[in-house]
């Protein structure tokens, strides 16, 4: 199965099981029970999308207005003075730039490196393979978190303190990366290797001219994911960054937050921002997301 | 390369000992990733445990003093409680909501499913930094939108930010509302991947939807299960960044959580040596955590 053909063949086999079943149930039988179903779903729907539309409309209403009573749900007159002040205030626009730095190379270095290792596990069969996979799959039982002072030792050792490069490369290999890439590539037939390899076709060229251009679908979830990890980093770049020039949005705005009064305009302002990129990525490739298969042990 | 008789009769086409040179390129760059920022950390953090390293200068080996100390360290314990605690309350709720709505969301009879999940999925895309915001602004208790509808409706303001157990569950809520849209999606895809037929026979047996979700669904599903629930563990486990902006910890100290405890004491006090070893302690649980889920789940299949 490949990770993202396979939700789509379910679907398809339970839209057949559906349409069998049909014919059968009373059409007043299924409104009845679309009534409830339809109202569950909605009701959670608004749950969890209210708090996010009362946090973005807030973040429209003049600093006055945000607590003047009784609250309203709408801005009487919106404005965009709090997103004004949230980008000038804090050195907001260089963190932004820094970033979008860190997950874009992040995350063209984790796409590489993944897809690489990925194919080299699934496709070749060496005992030390073996057990490299294995030490890869025991990074998940060893999350940054838990190492947080040797890794911050080891990385101000190699001289990547205070640099994005500090942020960047110690979150390049993913166990989640990796394995998506290896289950991918033992769906691809070893025919189509053995069949290059008879062309004379070298190991290094097969991968790059006939793998790669096959896992594009792959290479785009991961990228996605990898996107959102690092542009929600915080507690890493907290430890590595101390120079204001150097921080990232997370930072700007837990900043803005741990001041003693809040400037809750400029917070919410800042905030708003700082979710605009993700929410964009996912809108442009939401259905690569929802479809993936991601059962295996999802962590960055 | 030498390849022993078994395993060319076992299956002749897939062994390719014979490469060497190409899958070592390949994993080139992930070898030496693995080295400098998981083996290294890891051996120097071991040892670092079993000093009063401070993070520069020299250091001397003190056995397991750090380790005693740790245990009689009454913060330790609060924050190791807390985490416990947060860990318990978040995960069965967090399982709880993504599972009610993956099974509404691949409902055939719920109208809107498409936009609905889109939904579910936003606040999974959000920062906790961001999550801690949103939720800080709901919850205030001055100003708050839940304060002011309690109020509306007759009540009288809660303290959510002052009162630590109220502190808490706001976090809780506020986590598993963040998380429903990544575990639901696991769900939905093992919901799926349940045969109809099952839900067909069901039917005719005369077994209604609810029969039909503790029947069929939930032990279909459990391996997917274990997995949600292994991932929250772990996750509830290492919280922080949601506490540093809900509530910074608060009140006062009373829900600083084991990976800020480790960030105090390691960073703010300079006690490498000291963090490293409650670091320790925070990996042998979670490594507890998946070997025992591990072996429930094993169990559960062999059934």
């Amino acid at each position: 199965m490949t990770t993202t053909d396979m939700p789509r063949k379910v679907d398809s086999a339970h839209g057949r099981a559906v349409s069998r079943k049909r014919p059968g149930s009373a059409a007043g039988g299924g409104l009845r029970r679309a009534i409830p179903a339809t109202t569950l779903l909605w009701v959670l729907a608004a749950l969890y999308g209210l708090p996010v539309l009362w946090f973005v409309l807030s973040s429209f209403k003049p600093a006055g207005d945000l607590f003047s009573l009784p609250l309203t749900l709408f801005p009487h007159d919106p404005t965009v003075s709090g997103y004004k002040a949230a980008w000038d205030s804090a050195n907001f626009s260089q963190y932004f730039i820094n970033s979008t730095i860190v997950c874009v190379i992040a995350t063209i270095l984790t796409v590489g490196v993944s897809c690489c290792t990925g194919y080299a596990l699934a496709k070749y069969d060496n005992k030390w393979l073996k057990v490299f996979f294995v030490g890869i799959l025991a990074t998940t039982m060893l999350p940054g978190e838990v190492m947080l002072a040797p890794q911050f030792l080891v990385v101000r050792d190699l001289g990547l303190y205070n640099s994005l490069a500090g942020i960047i490369l110690p979150a390049v290999l993913t166990a989640t990366g990796c394995f998506m890439f290896r289950q991918f590539f033992l769906t691809v037939p070893d025919e189509l290797i053995e069949a290059a390899r008879i062309d004379g076709a070298r190991e290094l060229s097969i991968f790059l001219r006939i793998m790669v251009p096959i896992s594009r679908p792959i290479m785009l979830t991961l990228a996605i994911l990898s996107f959102q990890w690092r542009w929600n980093d915080y507690i890493w770049p907290l430890l590595m960054l101390n120079d204001p020039e150097k921080f990232t949005v997370q930072i700007g705005i837990q900043s803005l937050v741990g001041a003693q009064n809040i400037n809750w305009s400029v917070v919410l302002g800042g905030s708003v921002i700082s979710m605009i990129p993700l929410i964009v990525v996912f809108l442009v490739f939401q259905r690569y997301v929802m479809n993936a298969d991601i059962n295996a042990g999802l962590k960055d | 390369m030498t390849k022993s008789a078994s395993d060319v009769s076992v299956s002749p086409p897939r062994r390719r000992s014979k490469y060497t040179l190409a899958p070592l390129v390949l994993i080139a760059a992930s070898v030496v990733l693995f080295a400098l920022f998981f083996i290294w950390p890891a051996v120097i953090g071991l040892v670092y445990s079993f000093t009063n390293y401070t993070g520069v200068g020299a250091f001397q080996f003190v056995g397991l003093d750090n380790y005693s100390t740790l245990f009689g360290d009454s913060i330790f314990f609060d924050a190791l409680t807390r985490t416990l605690l947060y860990t318990v309350l978040f995960v069965p709720l967090n399982f709880v909501l993504s599972l009610l709505i993956a099974n509404v969301l691949v409902s055939k009879h719920a109208k809107g499913v498409s936009v609905a999940r889109v939904f579910f999925f936003i606040p999974w895309l959000l920062s906790p930094i961001v999550v801690g915001v949103l939720w800080r602004w709901l919850f205030g208790e001055n100003f708050g939108l839940v304060n002011y509808l309690i109020e509306k409706v007759g009540g009288s303001a809660v303290p959510w930010q002052s009162n630590a157990d109220l502190s808490l569950i706001v976090v809780v809520v506020a986590a598993s509302w963040a998380w429903t849209g990544f575990s639901m999606l696991l769900f939905i895809a093992a919901i799926k991947n349940v045969p109809t037929s099952y839900y067909e026979a069901a039917a005719l047996d005369g077994a209604g939807p609810w029969r039909q979700f503790v029947s069929i669904t939930l032990p279909s599903i459990a391996p997917t299960s274990f997995i949600v629930i292994l991932l929250n563990t772990i996750h509830g486990m290492k919280e922080y960044p949601l506490f540093a902006s809900l509530n910074n910890g608060g009140p006062g100290t009373s829900n600083n959580l084991l990976v800020q405890y480790i960030y105090q004491t390691g960073f703010k006090s300079g006690q490498i040596g000291y963090a490293s070893a409650a670091s320790f302690v925070l990996m042998l649980i979670l490594m507890a955590v998946a070997i025992i889920q591990l072996m429930v789940n094993r169990r559960v299949e062999n059934r």
